[in-house]
């Protein structure tokens, strides 16, 4: 217990201060007495539990005053110490790590070390225990590895030495070529990576070193063992070995303080709901989206008391949350003459965050927990509510506080996380992919399972009749969302400055109503984690993009973002894309082509990712299909969104007999079978998901020769339909959306080549939605152009031969400067053998005076 | 073994001593299923009882849903007490208890700290007087004769909820007065008042955050030990547990403590001072029941055995015999409601024992929302409605006005601050009617809440699911309740069939030809009718392979007659109305003649709509 009284004792190099060491960690010992949490889990935790536990006085145990002799006088750290800046908090745990046998430096002396309350200081609450505090460990148990002896900070099977060395050992020699993690970028991942860090501290001066549990699992098993079940005890003994070493190397280098060793992504809890009394005191690592953030708490960790009458001032630590206010001054023994002051005292920051589990880890049914965290120092601050992140500390549990008024205590624990490490889960979808977030686990049999299922030749049509079995039929349209869901590779093409290729496959679905368009929709949106559902009816533009305002809690303006950002790396689905206002769909280009979202609103101008792909359901206008117009012409929207569309599907009504028979079996089938005999029909909709989500984050498909050839093959072979008619058939676009599906196939069959196969498939479905949507009513030809360009070739050609013969009219009707417009539309008609009607007319009439023939006027037409 | 009487007034003593025995045996579920069954009925019932005449920690049970989930809490499951004269060293069981006894010994390293988990519970909203009348009285016939219940406590509990009671005793004896102008002026202007109870006259200062206003009776915490996986957030549930009281759990918020202590107790003052309303309300008014079991509800109809025994079957089989026959008097007794329509109400009666029996992805199969437009306008929606009441256990009547849809707050909310789930009225046990008033829409503008709450109705109606709002995102709960759309013209809502009534009887005084018509049943055939309803619901159901052919032959020729006018969506309804054809005439197989039935009815259903769309042919 390094109060303030015993750091000037120990600059002094002589034996004083022996004995008071003992009797701090004797006081330890009654301290741990109190802590009825860690004790218990000690009792419980079945693999420490024959470890010595609790002896009463470690002092009298392990630490002999002989230990105490040696290790002081071969501690070359009061030579060090007197450099020391005034260091006003007690709380110097660091204060070991400047001790290193035989070499003194002066590096460490300069730098300040600097309290963990995330550890758990033993101010705060009854149940930390001494042994946490490092000069404890320093004095009484830290054995030196030269005596032979095997010490260990009690309570624990830590031996400090060990531990330590361990620790330098792994972060000088642990290598991870195969990292891809961010953090890492920029260095070079055949050198050890923590030296590496070091050296980035040292350059850029930010004392935190974060390391990955799992590293330290990989490098050994023991350390990471010894690191989840006693962090308290373990992370300072990491402090100082990353200090030792630091300063070993860069002893010129000036930091704040001390470097604190932040662990992060321990392996051992990964969801708020499997928490459980077990976990206490240990390291957990925990993902959850932040709900609240307090006010920022200033907690007392030294009060500064002066007298009254002698102006004579003392200090006094926090001890498990009260002050013992001296009742006599030492100084002129006047009793109750001390009074606090405030401003002197010594406080950290800290603040409550409380972290509600993210909704894709919860039981169907079930309300979401939510779990209190405190953050200290340099965390506070650092996340809002509404982030998505993955928290590391340590669990907590403190006994209700008893009221002295009763004699009985309410039997429950208040449990909290002090945190050590926070990372933001969705920070990173702002400007990349967010690879390990996304990165589901599946354990080995789960794997295999699916590796079975993808090997069966027919995996594709299992998949495809596994997608909503309760809708009938419409198999390619299933083909088509299912090759969707898998999504084509992403391709990024920034050096040659044309940016991200979209990989998300586009698709419209128009129909008549009540062809369960909106069902289909529903159970993607069911299906995928990140899905967003909307109806184009209530949805603005606002709602689809992002919008600024005021938080009601914080008073800042904040950017709420709408469905399409929302479902970045998922599907958006689009219910009622018709009834869409035509603001709403031009945000929409952006997104379906460029993948991004510009946005430029209150000051704030961005731009998100929004890589999601559109599923969209449109209705006819006429509320039927009509089939003697185009696609275009029955849905009412722009041919710029539509051509977009990797698929563009018709849901209609066959009406043809066979078809009805077999509708209606399955629909009676769906209403008397039994949930059994389905599931054995179809593919279980858990299975479904977990084959999209391994292929989507596994399997990344390139072209192989042959496909490649095949696909140019098919391009050459859509444009030459065209030019023998005169009319464009296909455009780059159409080679790009055609790449997209050969490799969602690929995906399918988790394969890593894009083989003909796929080729094939993507030409069939491509040209079947084409043969349903593009068709032109007029000719029965399929003419890409009606999606490109929302006219039909011959459309066009039509309109052509209207106006030539409108001006032809004119012309024969000699030097008539203007003309009535009506008169002008019923001679038209009476000489043209064919029915023209008013559009035509005016179409006519617009395509002259785009020619500057003419000017329409009102009801009068003028030559010019 | 322990007796009914020690479970009953001494169950932490029974507890107690198994603990001393070390015996495991009592935990089993199907253990206590079986003992608790045994004697359910001299448990008292918190429903019935009012707190203050119930024993602390004495066994009670709780008919109830499961409104919030609260976090898990640790608690001390076995701790050690130190006694201070002997120094002995005793050990405790903590479990089923809030408070430790005195001299805790913290330190001790027998503690065990386990895990359990607090359900704030309601009781079922919108619980029909009838049903809580009804099983009140039978639980008061039997209710042991000791102390605590004293005899007057019935007296008093009536002139709690007068208006609850009024309504059956007036149909007790019917027939004394069957044309009391008076008594139907006085059901009159008291039953709207029973429904716009403000919740401010019934529970003061504190929201006890029912799901529907106006509701009362006692909100509960209940704590739960095990199977903790096994609830979910609506269940409708029969506690039965240990009722805790002690005063020493009522957080008395110190607003003038001591700010040092304050401050270097973050923990204590961490929490708002509405999460600790929330959370730790006074025991007196929020009692907390610590779970030895629970028994899930089918439903919460009184009349039926609950418990799926021997005499529950027993039960079904005499009643299916009567089963058609009392169809008929309800299908009477409804086509005089619905004034002399009797194809309206085929279709009420269809609608009122129609359910969610299964989910195919995110298909709801069976469900059967009607919408009865051309419904009379003034006060007959609300007569209906009180007559639907009547039957089902279960239902409320949102009066869907422009002010209501405006401010009433339909979906359930998550409130961070007091960190709880704040009800909304669409929060329902299964099974429950809700009545949408839309006669009740004037002119005007939605606001954007009122927009919410249509699409929340818009998406109750077509998935059965409600979407939670939990501010950073929403959450969907799947749910059941029958959606009853009364309207003048087509409802705005979707539904899954439309029928415009077609009034056959026109009485001058509507008032007066409904309370006669509700008069002029007796409480045994009404309650016939409760039974009939319930009952229908649970029956199995299933299709031959023979009359599957059937249909699907027969679907195929209506498509080749007029492939326009049948689609896939018209025989998703005909096969829903053939199975509750079917289940109303207590079938449980589809029989050819059944399938025609159905058909016929829904044709004429059509040809009336047909018909009503070229008379007023501005209608879409």
């Amino acid at each position: 217990m390094s109060s303030p009284t015993s750091t000037p004792g120990r600059r002094k190099r002589n034996r004083d201060d022996i004995p008071a060491t003992p009797k701090s960690t004797a006081k330890a010992g009654s301290d741990g007495q109190v802590s009825p949490p860690s004790q218990r889990r000690r009792g419980q935790d079945s693999s420490n539990g024959d470890l010595p536990a609790m002896p009463t006085s470690p002092a009298t145990d392990i630490a002999s005053p002989a230990v105490h002799d040696t290790s002081l006088f071969s501690s070359p750290r009061r030579s060090v110490l007197p450099s020391e800046v005034d260091m006003s908090s007690p709380l110097m745990y660091g204060t070991p790590s400047s001790r290193v046998e035989g070499t003194p430096r002066s590096g460490v002396g300069g730098t300040p070390a600097r309290q963990r309350p995330d550890l758990g200081s033993i101010r705060k609450a009854p149940q930390v225990d001494l042994h946490s505090e490092p000069p404890s460990a320093d004095g009484a148990v830290a054995s030196e590895q030269a005596l032979g002896q095997k010490l260990v900070i009690w309570g624990t099977d830590v031996n400090v030495g060990t531990c330590k060395e361990k620790f330098q050992r792994f972060l000088q020699r642990f290598i991870d070529p195969t990292s891809n993690e961010d953090e890492n970028a920029g260095l070079d991942l055949n050198e050890p990576l923590y030296m590496q860090k070091l050296e980035e501290i040292s350059v850029v001066g930010e004392p935190v070193l974060n390391v990955n549990c799992s590293h330290v699992q990989s490098f050994d098993a023991d350390l990471y063992r010894q690191l989840i079940s006693y962090p308290q005890e373990v992370i300072p003994t990491f402090d100082m070995a990353v200090n030792e070493l630091f300063f070993e190397r860069f002893p010129d280098s000036i930091l704040e303080h001390q470097i604190q060793v932040r662990p992060y992504n321990a392996l051992k809890t990964r969801n708020m709901r499997s928490l459980n009394p077990e976990d206490i005191d240990q390291m957990i690592t925990i993902s959850g989206m932040v709900i609240r953030t307090s006010q920022l708490i200033p907690e007392m960790q030294e009060a500064f008391f002066q007298c009254q009458v002698c102006a004579f001032s003392t200090r006094v630590e926090v001890d498990r949350g009260r002050i013992a206010e001296p009742a006599v001054c030492r100084n002129c023994n006047t009793t109750h003459s001390l009074a606090l002051i405030h401003n002197r005292s010594a406080f950290s920051d800290k603040q409550m965050i409380k972290v509600q589990e993210s909704p894709d880890d919860m039981p169907a049914g079930q309300t979401p927990h939510t779990t209190i965290v405190y953050a200290h120092n340099d965390l506070v601050d650092k996340v809002q509510p509404g982030d998505r992140i993955n928290i590391t500390g340590i669990y907590r549990a403190v006994p209700m506080r008893e009221n002295p008024r009763q004699s009985n205590v309410k039997s429950v624990y208040k449990t909290h996380i002090d945190v050590i490490h926070f990372r933001k889960t969705d920070e990173k979808r702002l400007h990349g992919l967010d690879e390990d977030s996304d990165q589901k686990l599946f354990t080995e049999e789960r794997v295999q399972i699916l590796k079975e299922l993808a090997s069966k030749p027919d995996v594709y049509d299992r998949l495809s009749s596994a997608l909503a079995p309760s809708i009938y039929e419409h198999e390619d349209i299933k083909k088509g969302i299912l090759l969707q869901l898998f999504g084509g590779t992403r391709k990024d093409f920034s050096q040659t400055g044309r940016g991200n290729f979209r990989a998300e496959v586009n698709i419209l679905l128009c129909g008549d109503p009540g062809t369960s368009k909106s069902q289909l929709l529903q159970y993607v949106f069911n299906l995928v984690p990140r899905g967003q559902y909307t109806s184009g009816k209530g949805s603005s533009a606002v709602g689809l993009t992002a919008y600024v305002m005021k938080d009601p809690e914080t008073k800042q303006l904040v950017l709420q973002t709408g469905a399409l950002v929302l479902s970045d790396n998922g599907i958006c689905c689009i219910d009622e894309f018709d009834k869409m206002s035509d603001s709403t769909r031009s945000v929409l280009h952006e997104v379906m082509e460029q993948q991004t979202l510009s946005i430029a609103k209150a000051g704030i101008i961005c731009q998100l990712n929004a890589r999601t792909s559109v599923l969209a359901a449109a209705n006819p206008v006429e509320s039927q299909w009509n089939p003697k117009k185009t696609t275009i012409e029955n849905i009412q929207l722009p041919h710029t969104l539509l051509s977009r569309f990797d698929l563009i599907f018709l849901m209609l009504d066959p009406q043809d007999e066979a078809y009805d028979r077999r509708l209606a079996h399955h629909l009676v089938a769906l209403y008397y079978q039994s949930e059994e005999q389905i599931e054995e029909e179809f593919l279980d909709m858990a299975v479904l998901k977990d084959y999209i989500a391994y292929a989507r984050t596994y399997i990344n498909p390139r072209l192989n020769e042959e496909a490649s050839q095949a696909l140019i093959e098919a391009y050459v072979d859509m444009r030459k339909i065209g030019s023998g008619r005169g009319m464009v058939s296909a455009y780059p676009r159409q080679l790009e959306s055609l790449i997209r599906l050969a490799e969602a196939h690929a995906k399918v069959r988790f394969s890593d080549k894009v083989e003909t196969i796929d080729v094939e498939e993507a030409k069939r479905l491509q040209r079947e939605a084409l043969k349903q949507s593009a068709t032109d009513p007029r000719t029965g030809f399929v003419d890409i152009s009606i999606l490109t360009t929302g006219m039909s070739a011959t459309a066009r050609k039509r309109k052509e031969e209207v106006a030539q013969a409108l001006k032809k009219m004119i012309q024969s009707k000699g030097k008539t400067p203007a003309m009535k417009y009506q008169q002008l539309f019923d001679d038209l008609r009476g000489q043209s053998e064919a029915a023209i009607t008013k559009d035509m007319f005016e179409e006519a009439l617009r395509a002259l005076a785009d020619e500057d023939y003419l000017t329409v006027t009102g009801k009068t037409v003028r030559l010019l | 073994m322990p007796s009914s009487h020690d479970w009953i007034n001494k169950p932490l003593g029974v507890v107690e001593a198994m603990f001393g025995k070390k015996t495991n045996a009592w935990k089993s579920t199907p253990f206590l299923c079986t003992y608790f069954c045994m004697f359910s009925f001299q448990v008292p019932s918190l429903n019935d009882v009012p707190l203050h005449y119930l024993k602390p920690n004495s066994l009670v049970k709780f008919r109830c849903l499961v409104q919030d989930m609260f976090d898990p809490e640790f608690y001390m499951g076995v701790y050690e007490t130190v006694d201070p004269s002997t120094k002995a060293n005793v050990l405790r069981c903590g479990k089923y208890k809030d408070v430790t006894e005195c001299g805790v010994d913290l330190n001790s390293r027998n503690t065990v700290t386990a895990e359990r988990q607090t359900f704030y519970c309601v009781p079922i909203p919108g619980e029909s007087p009838w049903a809580k009348e009804i099983s009140f009285l039978s639980a008061a016939r039997v209710v042991p004769s000791t102390s605590y219940v004293p005899s007057r406590q019935k007296r008093s509990y009536e002139e709690d909820d007068d208006d609850m009671d009024t309504q059956p005793q007036k149909q007790r004896e019917p027939h004394t007065e069957p044309h009391g102008n008076g008594d139907s002026k006085r059901q009159e202007t008291e039953a709207p008042s029973s429904q716009t109870t403000t919740p401010s006259d019934c529970s003061s200062h504190l929201d006890l955050n029912f799901p529907l206003p106006g509701e009362r009776g006692p909100a509960c915490l209940v704590k739960v030990y095990e199977g903790l996986d096994s609830f979910k957030l609506n269940d409708t549930l029969e506690i039965y547990g240990i009722l805790s009281v002690n005063p020493v759990l009522t957080v008395i918020v110190y607003p003038h403590r001591d700010p040092s202590l304050l401050l270097l107790n973050p923990t204590e003052s961490m929490e708002t001072p509405e999460e600790q309303r929330a959370h730790d309300p006074p025991a007196s008014l929020v009692p907390r029941l610590h779970m030895l079991y629970a028994r899930p509800l089918q439903h919460n109809n009184p009349l039926l055995p609950s418990a799926p025994t021997e005499d529950q079957s027993a039960f079904v089989s005499s009643f299916l015999v009567e089963m058609a026959s009392v169809r008929a008097e309800l299908l009477a007794y409804l086509t005089h409601v619905l004034l002399g329509d009797g194809l309206a109400a085929e279709y009420l009666l269809l609608h009122l024992i129609s359910d969610v029996y299964t989910r195919r992805d995110v298909l709801p199969l069976g469900k059967f929302t009607l919408n009865l437009s051309g419904c009379p306008l003034n006060s007959y929606t609300e007569r209906l409605y009180q007559i639907v009441q009547q039957l089902v256990p279960c239902s409320y009547r949102l009066s869907m006005s422009l002010h209501t849809m405006n401010s009433m707050r339909l979906v359930p909310k998550k409130d961070y601050v007091a960190n709880r789930l704040v009800s909304g009225a669409l929060q329902l046990a299964r099974n429950t009617s809700l009545f949408l008033d839309e006669t009740q829409l004037e002119q005007g503008q939605l606001d954007s809440s009122g927009v919410r709450n249509i699409t929340a109705l818009g998406n109750l109606i077509s998935w059965q699911k409600v979407d939670y709002d939990f501010s950073y995102h929403q959450m969907e709960f799947p749910c059941n309740i029958n959606v009853l759309v009364t309207s003048e013209g087509r409802s705005l809502l979707p539904s899954d069939c439309q029928v415009p009534l077609q009034p056959q009887v026109t009485p001058p005084n509507m008032e007066e030809y409904l309370t006669t018509i509700h008069m002029a049943q007796f409480t045994s055939q009404i309650n016939k009718f409760r039974v009939y309803l319930s009952l229908a619901r649970t029956l199995d159901y299933s299709i031959s392979d023979e009359v599957t052919k059937a249909v699907e032959d027969d679907f195929v020729d209506m498509r080749k007659d007029d492939p326009q006018s049948v689609t896939a969506e018209d025989l998703h309804r005909m096969l829903v109305v053939a199975r509750l054809l079917s289940l109303s005439l207590g079938q449980t197989t589809l029989s050819r003649d059944g399938w025609m039935r159905a058909k016929h009815i829904d044709m004429l259903r059509r040809s009336r709509t047909e018909q009503q769309k070229s008379l007023n042919g501005n209608e879409p």
